[in-house]
């Protein structure tokens, strides 16, 4: 489980998160949905211990990543927003450096890689450089790094953006099996058809604080006759002054 | 610590595929510093030897007038050029200042009478002193002409009886102690400004990708996010950095030692004495300059947003080492155990000792490179307390 409680977080004047609280449960993807700015990036940054909080909790598994950000960081696997692959290293290399950095054994992390290229169908392309691969050859690349050392929880930053249609109906295919295998995956967008297609729990956030939550049905149900999309838009609506 | 090794390891295989890297590492110093050592050097040899031996053509105002003073200067190797079209001392001077000539000797139109009557026959020397070639040879001209005076002078007492002693009570001789192995160092000493140039250099992109290069790749957040402790992932690329600015060294230092032997360096009254011993000990004064400059350079790139940033800022850093090489040989600084604490400058000051064949001093050496490792270690501290904070994502 992935808990954030009353998170608060300003870059110098601009308050990014005024005291979001939320949580994403384990065996299921929970969808982070927002305008662009609403803090959805810096909700997860946090998450991934790379940016402190001013105030308020972030815990995966029960762990204060804040308090120990390495115990934390060996459970979860993140999928930045743009990959940030190396480009002269080839994407074995890529996957494999981050599972040196878990710490992996020479011989579980060969498995591993064997069973990642196998999953993700990275055959073609493993052994090739990064440099001038798409962007959905990419972003698999990058999963597979994310999950190199077998994370239980999984954090997405815009994860199907830039990707084909094949390309993403492939991602939210893997992120499926993931979830049928009790991983807890939390990921963000502002692409309502992803998250309508994907996501068994929906936070809405708008300037930095949580407009609407729950599950499809449920706010279907508290937004009596709209689509997703209008549910967005009135929830964010109503959250902007 | 392992996984710092994992990181090095990453950097160094990451940046052996990147040309650019490769290209200041493998080529910069150790062909191009050479190379261009060679020149210099050539150059100096070429002008030198010219200007001593070879026959000096001048235009000479007004030299029919002095017959005798014409052979004297025949005899010297001053031959007054042909066609020089120049009519008085304004033409002279309007040639120098335009470059067409870089001295011209003007005898006075009165030149003969004033020499026989009253000894104020005057000889004037139109140049250029900005005008760097017409240095040695307005020397020489100069040299010629009053050795004349002198013996004509001397000449006169004598037919008068009187002893040449008696005008000059003085005698000036020049005695010059420095060796071969010394006046090699005026040029020598440029080897380690190469030398540290070639190190830094060689560790310029390495500095800049592991830093700036990662956040503008994007790729710093998911790397910041992985169990690694900041201090041992900046430890991974400031050592993976170091190790190529050792590289460069090793590279540049065999490229110095082999070019050397064929540089004429015997023909400018020095002696090329950097073998393979004193290569080797340039390489253990030099060495710890390679994590003072990785850790410098890291510190710095890690202040930049971007590659081109962090390209200007570094530009600047690489030549900071250099400052006091320049202090050094404009004030003749003598190596002395206060200035070992001074990096770069200790290093040019032990270096410059193995050129001059001298001892150099295990003293010297050891505060020489443990106050520029700790220099390295406050630095690569800094490096880690700034990748500690979060300012650094931008």
């Amino acid at each position: 489980m992935i808990q954030i409680s009353q998170l608060t977080k300003h870059f110098g004047d601009v308050q990014a998160l005024g005291g979001v609280s939320f949580e994403a449960a384990s065996g299921r993807i929970t969808g982070l949905l927002g305008p662009n700015g609403a803090g959805k990036s810096t909700c997860l940054r946090i998450l991934s211990s790379v940016l402190r909080p001013d105030s308020g909790s972030a815990r995966i598994g029960g762990v204060d990543v804040v308090a120990d950000p390495l115990a934390a960081r060996r459970i979860f696997g993140v999928l930045p927003h743009g990959a940030g692959l190396y480009p002269h290293l080839t994407a074995r290399e890529n996957i494999a450096y981050y599972g040196q950095l878990h710490g992996m054994k020479r011989g579980a992390l060969a498995a591993r890689l064997a069973d990642l290229i196998e999953r993700l169908n990275l055959g073609a392309i493993v052994d090739r450089k990064c440099q001038g691969f798409s962007q959905g050859e990419r972003t698999k690349v990058a999963l597979a790094r994310a999950l190199v050392h077998e994370p239980e929880y999984l954090l997405l930053d815009e994860p199907t953006t830039g990707l084909d249609v094949m390309a993403a109906r492939e991602l939210r295919a893997w992120l499926k099996e993931l979830k049928a295998r009790g991983n807890c995956i939390l990921l963000s967008s502002h692409v309502m058809q992803d998250v309508a297609a994907l996501a068994d729990d929906l936070l809405i956030i708008a300037g930095g604080k949580l407009a609407a939550s729950g599950t499809p049905e449920s706010l279907a149900e508290a937004y009596p006759g709209r689509d997703l999309e209008e549910i967005f838009i009135e929830a964010v609506g109503l959250a902007q002054p | 610590m392992k996984l710092a090794l994992v990181v090095c390891r990453k950097e160094l295989l990451d940046n052996a595929r990147d040309r650019r890297t490769l290209f200041s590492t493998l080529l910069f110093g150790p062909l191009f510093a050479p190379l261009l050592f060679a020149v210099l050097i050539n150059v100096a040899v070429s002008r030198n030897l010219a200007s001593l031996e070879e026959a000096l053509e001048v235009p000479i105002l007004g030299l029919e007038q002095a017959e005798n003073l014409s052979s004297f200067l025949h005899a010297r190797g001053i031959r007054p050029s042909a066609d020089h079209g120049l009519q008085d001392l304004q033409d002279a001077a309007a040639a120098v200042r335009a470059g067409e000539q870089d001295l011209v000797i003007a005898l006075d139109e009165d030149f003969a009478e004033h020499f026989v009557d009253d000894g104020l026959a005057r000889v004037t020397l139109i140049y250029d002193q900005s005008n760097s070639r017409a240095g040695s040879r307005v020397q020489r001209a100069r040299r010629a002409l009053a050795a004349y005076s002198e013996q004509l002078g001397a000449l006169r007492l004598l037919a008068r009886g009187i002893h040449p002693g008696v005008v000059r009570p003085m005698t000036v001789d020049d005695y010059d102690v420095s060796t071969p192995a010394g006046r090699s160092t005026l040029l020598l000493g440029m080897l380690t400004y190469f030398l540290l140039l070639a190190m830094l250099m060689g560790g310029f992109y390495l500095a800049i990708d592991t830093t700036a290069g990662e956040r503008e790749r994007k790729s710093l957040e998911p790397l910041l996010a992985t169990p690694i402790s900041r201090a041992s992932l900046l430890l991974g690329k400031m050592a993976a950095t170091s190790l190529y600015m050792l590289l460069s060294l090793v590279l540049t230092l065999c490229a110095f030692t082999i070019a050397l032997r064929f540089l004429p360096l015997d023909e400018l009254g020095m002696s090329s004495s950097f073998g393979v011993l004193a290569a080797l000990g340039a390489f253990v004064v030099l060495a710890p300059i390679a994590p003072f400059g990785a850790a410098l350079m890291t510190l710095v790139a890690s202040f930049t947003r971007s590659y081109k940033e962090a390209q200007t800022y570094l530009g600047l850093v690489i030549l900071l080492p250099t400052l006091p090489l320049v202090f050094a040989s404009l004030l003749n600084v003598t190596p002395s155990l206060p200035l070992m604490w001074v990096p770069s400058l200790s290093q040019h000051l032990l270096v410059t000792n193995l050129i001059r064949q001298e001892p150099v001093a295990i003293g010297m050496l050891s505060v020489s490179a443990l106050s520029t490792l700790a220099l390295a270690g406050l630095l690569g501290a800094v490096a880690i307390r700034l990748y500690k904070r979060e300012a650094l994502l931008g």
